[in-house]
């Protein structure tokens, strides 16, 4: 008992590998920062909110916290599609200007957890304006399958302020 | 091992601030010629612990400053010193220097150290001038307070030069020499070098100037208080005779320096400007205090009693549960009743934990009063009731500017000088009443004098005048006190720097709107008026009228709701062919179609007679609300939506309703504003989402 639990600590805090949980999102792999991740749960009717972009699905009760739920695919201009039995949501934990936020992310399906080293990391290739890789913090590869990590403090931090967003495209 | 001092400087910060609170209560409610040593020794130990934490923390400005006031405190606690007018104004304006340096500190500003210089050489004058106190005693009472440098009591070279306005402020420069010259011999001489000719002079404006030589044994002090009056309207400089060709010394020179200054540039401006100043280094103040509360322990007792209960009928509940058959259904009802009246008491009792006194707010009004009535030449008195009532800490942090305001407006427009109350009959001293109280759910806080009153001609023909209203309108009374709510709305004939500048009562409705609160007027002309704010007693839960539009549910606060109504479609009058208006009791009143405003896609009610107007007020404007039904009235606990997300237009935050959903609480003032001024902007955010 006491064993086993000290080898997991051992993987969560081994600072050169790090895991991230990874998830589906139109046939794409994504990963997130495993320590970041609240928790995992179903789908759930959310409260829509008034004149909110379309990508924020609305707000959800979470244990007395108001948290909004964003969809990932519209998020990326993935095509959209009905939520299924598998279609899950995770809560994260962000970093903003204004302290620790929490919001929940609506993906196809979760798949695993992966170990990946920090050598094992490499740079999102640049597509120039094309393709937005801004919330691309890298790619990793698993077996045959390369994962985008996730930049999980910008996913809502950008959508704060629009202004800036335009200020950095332009 | 080092230890970060760091972490407490946030105490040290809250403690010294409210010393500074006890010092400046202890030292306004002091006695000069007879003051309670054990008041003394409280406004003392005050400053000592000050000066003790600041020392330990390296904030060496502080100490050492305070280090001058305790010295002058302990003289006077002591008997060596004699507790004078002169004495105690010092010690305000020292402690206001304080309050600033560490307002400063805490914030890591920077601080004009002028300011300090000043104010210490002026307690370092005090306390030089105790130096001999044998001397100074058997002299009399006031020459204990002469500056070091007015030792030589040979007399004082004076250069009064009105500036053409003064008389205008009801100042008399003749009334001036004549009290100058009862305090010794003064020679005259009259400098008429800018007086025009016959033809281009102003009766009214002032010309000539004075060179004096006042012989005597005389201290700066008394100068300076027959020219108190005049200090802003005119240039200034007093000169000790004797040290006039030797080098002036340090404290009077940056004393005369300071004044010069002010006197150089447009006072009003820079009142308002040092105003503005501390105004902010005091709203900042608060912000950052936002961060601890201190709370009474019997407080968290009962809690704790509370929470005791709770888990016993917890436990009593699980047990039930594990063996339960239907015939133990009364006991089950009887623990869930239990558990309802604690869970109520528990919600209770943590609200207390969130409430203060609102004397901490009131606290600082002997001071303005004092303050502003001595600079004002009125007499007034100050009643303060019901300071123990409890308020929301979050209400305190708020209320305090807004209440400053309408007690500032009280002192300069409402209460007149003292020869026009005797000329109306009444009291040369007005009251000034402020009286805070629990009435049902709500806190009313009262502000009332017994001044001149609102005029509502007055305020008629201004709004006119400025077009707010239409010449033939006819308005209710309560609409027209309604007009000083206003911006850039101000009835007094001059703008002093006290009130008048018509920046403010928008303001003050705003924070009380903000609250959750609203404002109300009562006036009699002669006879004064009052201002009656109305806030809820918690912001952490509202009454809220459930209302659905489609298959969505939105809360409107019980509060800002006039009347549900249903029209017809024939009742709807267009507006230049858009906005909707119907009429209500001879007033035409806008129609707020929620759907539109939200973006809601499955609204039932499309056609006006389907669904029902919610008549609403906010800010003093009122609109209908169409929605498609109302559900029911429940109070809600107020989450905010900028917590995890931001701020939306027309929503103040949001609830979680009993099945656990979440539901959205409109913000009335914001809705009315989103439809009222710009509907194109809805429209935009529809197109947006559809």
């Amino acid at each position: 008992m006491t064993k086993s639990q000290a080898t997991e600590n051992e993987i969560l805090y081994d600072e050169e590998n790090s895991q991230y949980l990874t998830f589906e999102l139109a046939g794409e792999d994504y990963g997130v920062d495993i320590l970041r991740v609240q928790e995992i749960r179903g789908w759930d009717v959310v409260t829509r909110i008034p004149n909110a972009p379309p990508y924020v699905k609305g707000v959800l009760n979470l244990r007395g916290a108001i948290v909004p739920i964003f969809d990932l695919r519209e998020r990326f201009d993935l095509p959209c599609h009905e939520y299924t039995k598998d279609t899950v949501v995770i809560v994260l934990r962000i970093n903003s200007s204004g302290g620790m936020r929490i919001m929940g992310v609506i993906v196809d399906a979760v798949s695993d957890v992966l170990n990946a080293g920090s050598d094992g990391l490499t740079n999102a290739p640049d597509f120039g304006s094309r393709i937005a890789t801004e919330f691309i913090a890298g790619l990793v590869s698993a077996g045959d399958k390369m994962v985008m990590l996730l930049d999980v403090d910008k996913l809502l931090s950008d959508d704060q302020s629009p202004e800036s967003e335009l200020a950095a495209a332009s | 091992m080092t230890i970060d001092m760091a972490q407490f400087h946030q105490v040290f910060f809250d403690e010294s601030f409210e010393g500074l609170d006890v010092m400046e209560s202890g030292l306004l409610e002091m006695d000069p010629g007879s003051a309670d040593p054990e008041q003394i020794n409280s406004i003392f130990r005050a400053a000592h612990s000050i000066k003790g934490g600041s020392g330990t923390f390296g904030f060496t400005d502080i100490a050492d400053f305070t280090h001058v006031m305790e010295t002058l405190l302990d003289e006077m606690r002591d008997g060596r010193r004699q507790v004078t007018t002169e004495g105690v104004n010092v010690l305000l304006a020292s402690v206001d220097v304080l309050r600033e340096m560490l307002t400063a500190t805490s914030e890591g500003a920077e601080l004009n150290p002028e300011r300090v210089k000043v104010q210490k050489a002026d307690l370092d004058r005090l306390l030089a001038g105790g130096d001999a106190p044998s001397t100074a005693e058997s002299a009399g009472s006031e020459d204990e307070i002469a500056p070091s440098a007015g030792d030589e009591r040979a007399g004082w070279h004076i250069v009064f030069q009105p500036h053409s306005h003064m008389m205008r402020t009801g100042n008399d420069s003749l009334r001036l020499l004549r009290e100058l010259e009862s305090l010794g011999d003064l020679t005259v001489t009259v400098d008429t070098e800018s007086l025009p000719p016959l033809s281009d002079l102003e009766p009214e404006d002032s010309y000539l100037s004075w060179d004096m030589t006042l012989t005597g044994d005389v201290s700066q002090d008394q100068i300076n208080d027959i020219f108190d009056w005049v200090e802003d309207d005119c240039d200034l400089s007093i000169s000790s005779l004797s040290s006039e060709p030797a080098a002036s010394p340090v404290a009077a020179e940056t004393r005369s320096e300071s004044e010069q200054q002010t006197v150089a540039i447009d006072v009003p401006a820079t009142a308002a400007q040092s105003e503005a100043a501390s105004g902010e280094a005091k709203k900042s103040a608060s912000s950052s205090g936002a961060s601890s509360i201190r709370v009474d322990i019997s407080k968290i007792d009962a809690l704790i009693n509370m929470v005791g209960e709770l888990v016993i009928t917890q436990s009593m509940l699980s047990m039930l549960g594990e063996d339960f058959d239907i015939s133990q259904i009364e006991r089950l009802r009887e623990g869930l009743a239990q558990l309802e009246r604690h869970t109520r008491e528990m919600q209770e009792s943590v609200m207390q934990i969130r409430m203060l006194p609102i004397s901490f707010t009131f606290s600082r009004f002997p001071r303005l009063v004092h303050d502003l009535s001595t600079k004002m030449g009125k007499q007034i008195e100050l009643k303060m009731t019901g300071e123990a009532t409890e308020v929301d800490k979050t209400v305190i942090e708020k209320i305090g500017d807004p209440l400053v305001h309408l007690v500032r407006n009280s002192l300069d427009h409402g209460i007149e000088l003292p020869e026009d109350r005797v000329a109306a009959g009444k009291s040369e001293v007005g009251t000034v009443e402020l009286n805070a109280s629990h009435r049902g759910g709500n806190i009313i806080i009262e502000i009332k004098d017994d001044g001149k009153g609102l005029n509502k001609e007055v305020l008629l023909k201004k709004a006119i005048e400025k077009g707010v209203v239409s010449p033939d309108a006819v308005l209710s009374d309560q609409q027209i006190y309604e007009l000083i709510f206003g911006a850039g709305f101000s009835t007094a004939e001059t703008v002093s720097d006290v009130s008048g500048r018509g920046v403010g009562m928008d303001v003050v409705r705003r924070n009380i709107n903000e609250l959750g609160g609203s404002i109300e007027i009562q006036s009699e002309v002669g006879v004064g008026s009052s201002f009656v704010i109305r806030l809820p007693l918690t912001l952490a839960i509202l009454d809220g009228q459930t209302v659905s539009i489609g298959s969505e549910m939105y809360i409107v606060p019980l509060v800002s709701i006039i009347e549900s109504i249903q029209i017809k479609q024939d009742m709807v009058n267009m507006l230049a062919g858009k906005g909707e208006t119907f009429k209500l009791r001879e007033e035409y009143l806008p129609i707020v179609r929620l759907h539109e405003v939200l973006g809601v896609k499955d609204a039932k009610a499309k056609e006006i007679n389907e669904g029902l107007l919610v008549v609403v007020e906010g800010e003093g404007r009122r609109c209908g609300l169409f929605v498609d039904d109302l559900l029911g009235q429940q109070q809600v606990v107020i989450k905010s939506l900028e917590a995890n997300y931001k701020k939306i237009d027309g929503l103040s935050g949001a609830t979680i309703l009993g099945d656990g959903s979440v539901a959205l609480i409109l913000d009335i003032p914001g809705l009315i504003r989103m439809a009222g001024n710009s509907p194109t902007d809805y429209d935009t955010g529809i197109r947006k989402t559809a």
